[in-house]
């Protein structure tokens, strides 16, 4: 990312006639071509244009359904968002999954990672267990929580066994939140598990058995040996965690509903429901532009505080 | 200049795989209503086999009839329909005839996807007015059917707790009702006396609890120029109706959310009354036999109500043969059809004609009580573009309410984002 790079070499004259590798050079130029085709064409065709759209329409006050031109109604759409009670709430909503989520999440499957990196008998049985959730659809898992939070559910039938009488987990505004956190760090942490995994099988054994010579505890060894050596598997999973949690839509849509009074609307669950229930096309553009821009500066924050510091 | 035309061919090369790809895309959806003779029909009903084989009879009744058109079904998933239709107008891809939810008929007329029924009005005059779609002073669909909601409740329950039993001409007031729900509240048998279904979601909300703000004297929307929800959704009228609403979860006559189920919940003697549809009639009296009683709406002050419009049909005005469309409308709007599908789907005919021949829909049938609702009591939900806004702000809005929001707060928001989107889009002129 340092150096700029360079643009095309000097044009040769086009009197000379061209030389055997430029030929070579030429036709790999056009296979490299076709060969990103499929994928350019997808990344143009479902991300470059829809993006390219949401900046254009953001500004505009389209509609989902109208026989009426599109305008331009400049900031408008901005201003209206910045005095939606809504949106504030949603986005609050959001930074608070996302500071109890990416912590708790990263935290709990770097433990758990660490729990299954040991040869014994029966850590593959382990491994599936708590990858399980990973390959379950989130839609099907939101509904059978929903059941399980259900006044009557599961959850409140154990919690009967030891006299505490639970409410209706997603019908309460001080939990209904919450329960949406955990039921999100169930579901997802088996992923990132997999993940610490893999970082924690790229350090060398024989730092851990060097480090044991020389008298360090098992503490001692996280601490200096095991720790550094995910440096580079912590930032992916801190990135990837952040950009999960802000995107929070299925659960809430699925569960809540954004309710009870607004508790659990998040940003991406307002821009749909203005976008498609509310047919609202340009002001959910300019949420959903608002929000690609929370998360660029979050995702350019974190870039920058886990930067190679002792690289110049 | 080798070197630049190289890129040259890349970027063609490119452009190439984008032109054949957009090709490929766009060849799945387009030509369903160009080819000349045929007539694409898309209907809601691929999860419900009994009305969607009512309506093929009707197609292929039609197609066997005459040999200049012929008619061609598809059906989809409930759930995925409206987005199809939407998706299918934005990229002028609409089949010929369509069926359409009643309160989505103004805003997709307004929009232009449909065109007016010309030549039927008297034909459509036979029918409920609850099952006309109009707008702007024309006729865009007609439905077979439509469908009553009802106060549901057990003899048994009722007279043992001394509260009488309504009838059509002299329904519950609202303090009869509270008193009725207080009673059985009392009882201590039930852990909720009422259940009005509200752990459903989407456009029951609006069909269901609009029409008891309306018995209260409210509206979602001033009736009289659609411009406004000023004083009709937010005045006092609205606001006791959600004092009311809420009071139902506080004093605990009601859950807050309700199961999937409520019928079922009823017949396992978890509640003694339901506010719900007719679908529930047959599934009840199989199970409770006579003891089910199907009771008019509470007259909250201003008349017993019920919502009104079900599912409706209506010709696209993409369709490249109007002419054939509409030949197959007035076909498919013969009684004996608005009777074959009413009857596979248990719902109350559209015509009189049609009543007389269905089973249960006679007079004096054990469901013409709910034909008698609907004609007395329906009011649809209101014709203007705007509702399918109006219908996710009162949703919401409601839900709201039924959480502990401030009503009149509440309310006054729903007003002032309902009234910003009329005027935004120039109140639909």
């Amino acid at each position: 990312m340092s150096q700029s790079v360079t643009t095309s070499p000097p044009a040769p004259s086009s009197s000379t006639p061209p030389k055997r590798g430029y030929a070579k050079a030429r036709s790999q130029g056009a296979i490299g071509a076709w060969m990103v085709a499929p994928a350019a064409v997808l990344l143009v065709t479902f991300v470059i244009v829809p993006i390219a759209l949401t900046f254009a329409l953001a500004f505009t006050n389209a509609k989902l359904v109208s026989p009426e031109p599109i305008e331009l109604i400049g900031f408008d759409n901005f201003i209206r968002l910045a005095e939606s009670s809504v949106f504030w709430k949603s986005l609050l909503n959001t930074v608070i999954f996302g500071l109890f989520v990416v912590p708790l999440q990263a935290g709990l499957a770097l433990g758990l990672a660490l729990l299954i990196n040991v040869k014994v008998r029966g850590v593959n049985f382990f491994r599936t267990v708590y990858f399980l959730p990973v390959v379950t659809s989130m839609v099907v898992i939101a509904m059978l929580w929903t059941f399980m939070y259900q006044p009557t559910g599961l959850i409140n039938g154990f919690l009967s066994i030891i006299g505490i009488d639970g409410p209706g987990w997603l019908q309460e505004t001080s939990t209904a939140l919450g329960a949406i956190i955990f039921m999100s760090i169930w579901q997802n942490v088996g992923f990132h598990m997999v993940i610490w995994l893999s970082g924690l099988q790229t350090i060398s054994p024989t730092l851990y058995e060097a480090s044991a010579l020389d008298g360090a505890t098992a503490w001692q060894q996280f601490k200096f040996v095991t720790w550094p050596g995910l440096k580079q598997t912590r930032t992916f999973i801190l990135i990837t965690i952040t950009i999960a949690a802000l995107a929070l839509f299925t659960q809430v849509n699925i569960m809540t509903q954004g309710g009870p009074l607004d508790s659990t609307s998040t940003v991406v669950f307002q821009a749909v429901r203005t976008g498609f229930e509310q047919q609202q096309t340009g002001y959910a553009s300019a949420i959903s532009l608002v929000f690609f821009a929370i998360v660029l500066v979050i995702s350019v924050i974190q870039r920058y505080l886990t930067r190679e510091k002792d690289v110049r | 200049m080798t070197h630049s035309r190289s890129r040259r061919f890349a970027a063609a090369s490119l452009a190439v795989g984008v032109a054949l790809t957009m090709v490929a895309c766009s060849k799945g959806s387009s030509s369903t209503s160009t080819a000349s003779g045929t007539l694409k029909l898309w209907t809601h009903n691929a999860g419900n086999a009994t009305e969607l084989a009512a309506v093929t009879k009707v197609v292929d009744d039609y197609n066997a009839s005459q040999t200049k058109y012929k008619v061609d079904i598809q059906a989809f998933p409930q759930d995925s329909y409206n987005k199809s239709v939407t998706a299918a107008a934005a990229s002028k891809n609409l089949p010929c005839i369509l069926d359409v939810d009643a309160p989505n008929v103004p805003n997709w007329a307004w929009a232009g996807y449909l065109s007016p029924l010309d030549g039927m009005d008297d034909m459509l005059s036979k029918f409920l007015p609850s099952t006309v779609g109009s707008w702007n002073g024309k006729n865009y669909s007609f439905g077979y059917y439509d469908v009553a909601l009802a106060i549901i409740s057990s003899k048994k329950i009722l007279t043992e707790n001394n509260i009488r039993i309504p009838e059509i001409d002299s329904p519950w007031t609202k303090d009869e009702f509270d008193a009725a729900l207080k009673t059985l509240k009392d009882t201590g048998k039930f852990e909720y006396p009422l259940d009005m279904a509200d752990g459903w979601t989407g456009e029951w909300w609006p069909y269901g609890y609009s029409p008891q703000l309306q018995s209260f004297g409210g509206d979602l929307i001033n009736r009289s120029d659609y411009k406004s929800a000023e004083g009709v959704l937010n005045g006092p009228e609205a606001v006791a109706w959600a004092t009311w609403f809420r009071s139902l979860v506080v004093d605990g006559y009601m859950p807050s959310k309700s199961g999937q189920d409520p019928a079922a919940d009823f017949v396992n003697g978890k509640r003694a009354i339901l506010w719900l549809g007719q679908w529930a009639a047959s599934t009840l009296r199989e199970k409770m036999a006579d003891d089910v009683l199907f009771l008019p709406p509470v007259d909250f002050g201003n008349g017993p109500k019920i919502g009104g419009g079900s599912w409706q049909w209506s010709v696209s005005s993409g369709c490249a043969d109007q002419a054939g469309a509409l030949d197959y409308m007035k076909f498919a709007a013969q009684d004996k059809y608005v009777a074959s599908v009413s009857e596979a789907t248990f719902n109350i005919p559209a015509t009189d004609a049609a009543a007389a021949t269905v089973k249960g829909y006679e007079k004096g049938g054990v469901n013409d009580v709910f034909r008698q609702f609907s004609a007395k009591f329906a009011v649809i939900r209101p014709p203007t573009p705007g509702y399918p806004f109006i219908a996710t702000e009162f949703t919401k809005t409601a839900q709201d309410i039924l959480n502990g929001a401030d009503p009149k707060q509440a309310l006054d928001q729903a007003v002032a984002n309902i009234d910003a989107n009329q005027k935004s889009n120039n109140f639909f002129a």
